[in-house]
C-alpha cells in the first residue's frame, strides 16, 4: 500500500496531464491549473511541516547548547518576528492592506535587513567568478584556448571597452569587432551548444517522466515492497 | 627557500584576488569613472517599440526577480517605466515571483512618485500585486485577466478602476515588458503570455539568462536587454531622447564603469593564471631533460 | 481557440505534437520493455557517477562527512525527483561505509522524500541504526539562505564530499568555490544550462544534462531503467535526422531561390511547430 497507493496516484495523474494537452474539452482544459493550484495548497501545507522542523531542529540545540547555539537564537528570532509581523499585518492602515505595503513592520524589516542580505549572497558570484576563471582558464589543450579566447572576447565585449578596442576596425573587418564577436559567439556556437543540451535535457526529462508514471522509478517512494 | 615564480604565480591566494576584485570596482565608483555606452539593435528594438506607442496604450510590466538581482534588473525596469509614462501609456504593474512586489513599490516611488506626480492612480496607472502559480497565473491572466486580478494589491474591486476597462486579457495589452531572473521568468512569458497572445514581449534579464533567449529573438520576443550592459543601452537610448531623465535614469550606466575595469582585472588574472601555466611546464620539460 | 472548438476532444493543431510524442514514448517503453527481456543495453562510462564511490570512500578515510545537496526546486521538478534518487544510491554507500551523511534541503516536501529515501536505503544496506531524521532537516525555501547555510556548514564541518545533484540556479558557482576552498571533492549534476559552465569550472566531475536523469539507471543498473537510455537514443536520432533535413532544405531555398523548395521547406518547419 506504501507504494502501490502513490504509484497508482502518479500514473492517473500523469497520463491525465498529457492528454489534457490535446483535448481542449473541459474538464481536462483547465486540469493543468487546478493541478498547479492544488500543488500550491499543498506546499502551502508543507510550510507548516517545514517550519515545525526547523523550530525543532534549532530549539533542540538552543536546549542542549550545542556549537554555535547563539546563532539557532538568531535563527528563531527572525523566524519568529518575520512571521509574526507578516501574518498580522503590523504597522498596516488596515486588515486589507498588503503585508509587504509601505508602512507595514513586514516591509520596513525586508529592507532593512533582506535585501541587503541577499544582495550581499549575491555579490559574492562576482568575486567567486574571478577565482574559478584564474583556476580554471588554462590553455591546456585546443579547446580549452578556443574557450580561453572565447572567455576574453565576451568579458570584453559585454562592456563599452570592447567596443572602444576595435571601433576603429574598417567595414569588411567589422565582423571581428569585439562587440559584433561576442554577440556573435553568444547568438550561435554557444546558442547551438546549449541548443543540443536542452534537447539531450528534455528527452531525459520524457524518459524520467515515463518511467514515474508507469512506477518503473519508485526509489523516491521510500523503495520498499508493499506491507 | 621560496617557491620558483611560476609556482607563486599558479597559486595566488584567492584573498588578493577578491581583494583586487573589491578595488576594481570600489574605486571607479569613487572616481566616477564613466564609459559612453553604444545602444546595440537588441536592445533599440525595445525602445522603438515603447517610442512609437501611441499615449493611452496599454503596457503590462511583470517585475520577476528579487533583492538579489536588483542591481541588474531595476534599471532596466526603471528606464522603461519611465519610457512608457513619458509617452502616456497606461501601465499595469504585477509581478509572479514572491519578491517581487517591494522591486515594484521600489519603481513606483523612484518613478511614478518621482517624475509622473500628476499621474492618477487607477487611471493612468496600477499596482496589481504578486500572482502565484507561475505560468499557470499567465495562462490564467490569458484566458481570464479580472477573473485572476480581483482586486488590486491593495485590495480595491478591479472594476472599480477606470484603467480596467476593457482589459479581459493579456490580448487586449500593447506590450508585455517582461524584467525577470530566472523561473518564472521571460521564457514563460513568451510561451504562454506573449505568443499565444498575439502580444509583442521586451525582455531584460540577467546576463547569465540572455543567451538562452536568444532563440525567441526577433520573433517571438521583439528584444533583449542582456544585464547591466543591456540596461545601460537602454538608458543610453532613454537619455539621448529625453536629456532631463540623466540624472535619474544613469543608475547601469554608473555601473558600467566598476564593471568594465573588474572585467579587466579578471583578463589579467586568467593571463596571469596561464603565464604561470606555461612557465610551469617549460620548468617540468626541463626538469624531465 | 472558439468555443466550438474549445469543447472538442482532440486539438488538431496539436496532431504533430501527439505524433512525436507518441513515437518517443513508444521507442522509450519498447526498450525498457527489450531489456527487461534480457537484450544486452550498453551505456557509456559516466566519469561523475564512476567518481561516486571514490568520493564516499575518500570521506570514510578522512572521517569526515559527505554533503548532499538536492537543489533549489521542490518535488514537483523531475530534477529534484533525480536528485533524491541519487541520494538513496549515496545514502546506500554512507550506510555501508559507515560515513556521515548530511542532506539540508530547502523544501519541506523534499525534506519529507528524502527522509523515506534515505531511510529505506539504510535499511536495505542492513544498518538501519545508523539512521537519523537529523540528517536530513529543512533550512529555508529562500535561496541564497540557503545557501549562506550550506556554506556556514561547508566551512566549519568541512565535508571531504559535496555533491550536489538536481536544479541550481544563481547559487552554483557559490556553492563551487566553497567547496573547492575547503578541499572538498565535488561531484555535481544539473539540467541548467545556465549552470552548467560554473559548476564545469569549479567541481572535479559534473553531469551535464540528460547525465542527470541517466544517473539512476547507472548507479542500479537496472535493466529496465537502462533500457529507458537506449529509447532516448531514439528520440535524439528523430532530431538530428529532423535538423539535417531542416538545414539542407532552408540551404537550398537560400542559395537556389526557388519557390518548390521554399514551399517544402517551411511546411517541413510547421511539421514541428508548435500551436498552443
Amino acid at each position: 500500500m506504501k507504494t502501490s497507493v502513490p504509484i497508482a496516484v502518479t500514473f492517473l495523474v500523469g497520463t491525465s496531464l498529457v492528454l489534457a494537452i490535446f483535448i481542449p474539452h473541459t474538464p481536462f482544459s483547465t486540469l493543468d491549473e487546478h493541478f498547479s493550484v492544488w500543488f500550491n495548497i499543498l506546499a502551502c501545507f508543507a510550510f507548516t511541516l517545514g517550519g515545525g522542523n526547523l523550530l525543532k531542529t534549532h530549539l533542540t540545540k538552543i536546549g542542549r547548547r550545542e556549537r554555535d547555539w547563539q546563532y539557532s537564537v538568531v535563527t528563531v528570532g527572525g523566524f519568529l518576528v518575520m512571521l509574526v509581523a507578516g501574518l498580522f499585518k503590523l504597522g498596516a492602515p488596515s486588515w486589507d492592506y498588503d503585508y509587504i505595503g509601505r508602512e507595514t513592520w513586514f516591509k520596513h524589516i525586508y529592507d532593512a535587513t533582506f535585501t541587503p542580505l541577499q544582495a550581499t549572497m549575491f555579490s559574492l558570484l562576482a568575486f567567486f567568478v574571478a577565482s574559478a576563471s584564474y583556476r580554471a582558464f588554462r590553455a591546456k589543450t585546443r579547446e580549452a584556448t578556443l574557450l580561453l579566447i572565447a572567455a576574453a572576447v565576451i568579458l570584453l565585449g559585454r562592456t563599452p571597452l570592447g567596443h572602444v578596442l576595435t571601433a576603429w576596425l574598417p567595414e569588411p573587418l567589422a565582423f571581428l569587432q569585439i562587440s559584433n564577436l561576442s554577440t556573435w559567439i553568444l547568438g550561435v556556437p554557444n546558442l547551438a551548444g546549449q541548443r543540443a543540451i536542452l534537447i539531450g535535457i528534455a528527452l531525459g526529462i520524457i524518459s524520467s517522466a515515463i518511467k514515474l508514471i508507469l512506477g518503473i522509478e519508485r526509489s523516491h517512494l521510500g523503495g520498499g515492497r508493499d506491507a | 627557500m621560496s617557491a620558483p615564480l611560476h609556482q607563486r604565480l599558479a597559486r595566488v591566494d584567492r584573498r588578493l584576488i577578491f581583494l583586487a576584485i573589491g578595488l576594481s570596482v570600489a574605486l571607479p565608483l569613487i572616481l566616477n569613472l564613466r564609459l559612453a555606452v553604444r545602444p546595440t539593435p537588441i536592445v533599440t528594438k525595445i525602445f522603438d517599440k515603447i517610442e512609437s506607442l501611441p499615449p493611452g496604450s496599454r503596457v503590462l510590466f511583470s517585475f520577476d526577480y528579487g533583492p538579489s538581482t536588483m542591481p541588474e534588473n531595476q534599471p532596466m525596469a526603471e528606464a522603461t517605466l519611465r519610457h512608457a509614462l513619458a509617452k502616456e501609456c497606461r501601465v499595469y504593474l504585477m509581478t509572479i515571483w514572491e519578491t517581487g512586489p517591494p522591486q515594484i513599490v521600489r519603481a513606483i516611488d523612484e518613478v511614478v512618485k518621482k517624475d509622473f506626480p500628476e499621474r492618477v492612480y487607477g487611471r493612468d496607472h496600477i499596482y496589481l500585486g504578486f500572482k502565484a502559480g507561475q505560468q499557470g497565473a499567465i495562462n490564467a491572466l490569458l484566458a481570464d485577466f479580472k477573473g485572476l486580478f480581483t482586486t488590486d494589491a491593495n485590495g480595491a474591486e478591479i472594476n472599480s478602476f477606470e484603467i480596467m476597462q476593457g482589459v479581459e486579457s493579456i490580448r487586449n495589452f500593447d506590450l508585455i515588458v517582461a524584467i525577470g531572473s530566472g523561473l518564472p521568468g521571460v521564457k514563460e512569458w513568451i510561451q504562454f503570455g506573449g505568443d499565444p497572445g498575439n502580444v509583442p514581449v521586451a525582455a531584460g534579464v540577467t546576463a547569465v539568462e540572455a543567451p538562452l533567449l536568444y532563440p525567441y529573438y526577433p520573433r517571438q520576443l521583439l528584444g533583449l536587454m542582456g544585464g547591466l550592459q543591456g540596461a545601460a543601452e537602454y538608458e543610453t537610448a532613454l537619455i539621448a531622447k529625453y536629456p532631463h531623465y540623466e540624472t535619474q535614469s544613469s543608475q547601469a550606466i554608473v555601473m558600467m564603469g566598476p564593471q568594465t575595469v573588474a572585467h579587466v582585472v579578471i583578463i589579467l588574472f586568467i593571463v596571469l593564471g596561464n603565464v604561470a601555466y606555461f612557465l610551469e611546464r617549460r620548468a617540468r620539460k626541463k626538469e624531465g631533460r | 481557440m472558439d468555443a466550438t472548438s474549445a469543447q472538442a476532444w482532440f486539438n488538431p493543431a496539436k496532431a504533430n505534437l501527439l505524433v512525436i510524442a507518441a513515437l518517443v514514448v513508444a521507442a522509450i517503453v519498447w526498450s525498457i520493455a527489450r531489456a527487461r527481456g534480457g537484450a544486452p543495453v550498453k551505456i557509456r562510462r559516466i566519469a561523475g557517477l564512476d567518481a561516486i564511490e571514490e568520493a564516499v570512500g575518500r570521506a570514510t578515510e578522512m572521517g569526515r562527512s559527505v554533503l548532499y545537496v538536492c537543489g533549489m526546486r521542490d518535488m514537483d521538478n523531475v530534477q529534484t525527483i533525480a536528485g533524491v534518487t541519487i541520494l538513496g544510491a549515496i545514502a546506500r554507500k554512507t550506510a555501508e561505509y559507515d560515513t556521515r551523511l548530511l542532506a539540508p534541503t530547502c523544501r519541506s516536501l523534499v525534506m519529507s522524500t528524502a527522509r523515506e529515501t534515505v531511510r529505506a536505503s539504510y535499511l536495505a544496506a542492513g544498518r538501519p541504526d545508523l539512521y537519523s531524521d537529523d540528517m536530513i532537516y529543512y533550512v529555508t525555501d529562500e535561496q541564497f539562505g540557503y545557501v549562506a547555510h550550506l556554506d556556514g556548514l561547508m566551512v566549519r564541518q568541512k565535508p571531504a564530499t559535496c555533491i550536489y545533484m538536481g536544479p541550481f540556479f544563481a547559487e552554483s558557482l557559490i556553492l563551487a568555490e566553497t567547496g573547492n576552498s575547503i578541499g572538498a571533492i565535488q561531484v555535481a549534476g544539473t539540467a541548467m544550462p545556465t549552470q552548467l559552465p560554473f559548476f564545469v569550472a569549479a567541481c572535479d566531475y559534473t553531469l551535464i544534462g540528460e547525465e542527470l536523469f541517466a544517473a539512476s539507471a547507472y548507479l542500479s543498473r537496472d535493466p529496465g531503467m537502462m533500457g529507458s537510455l537506449k529509447g532516448q537514443d531514439f528520440g535524439k536520432l528523430i532530431a538530428m535526422g529532423a535538423i539535417a533535413i531542416g538545414v539542407l532544405l532552408e540551404t537550398a531555398r537560400v542559395l537556389t531561390g526557388s519557390g518548390g523548395i521554399a514551399s517544402i521547406s517551411t511546411a517541413f518547419i510547421r511539421l514541428f511547430a508548435l500551436n498552443f
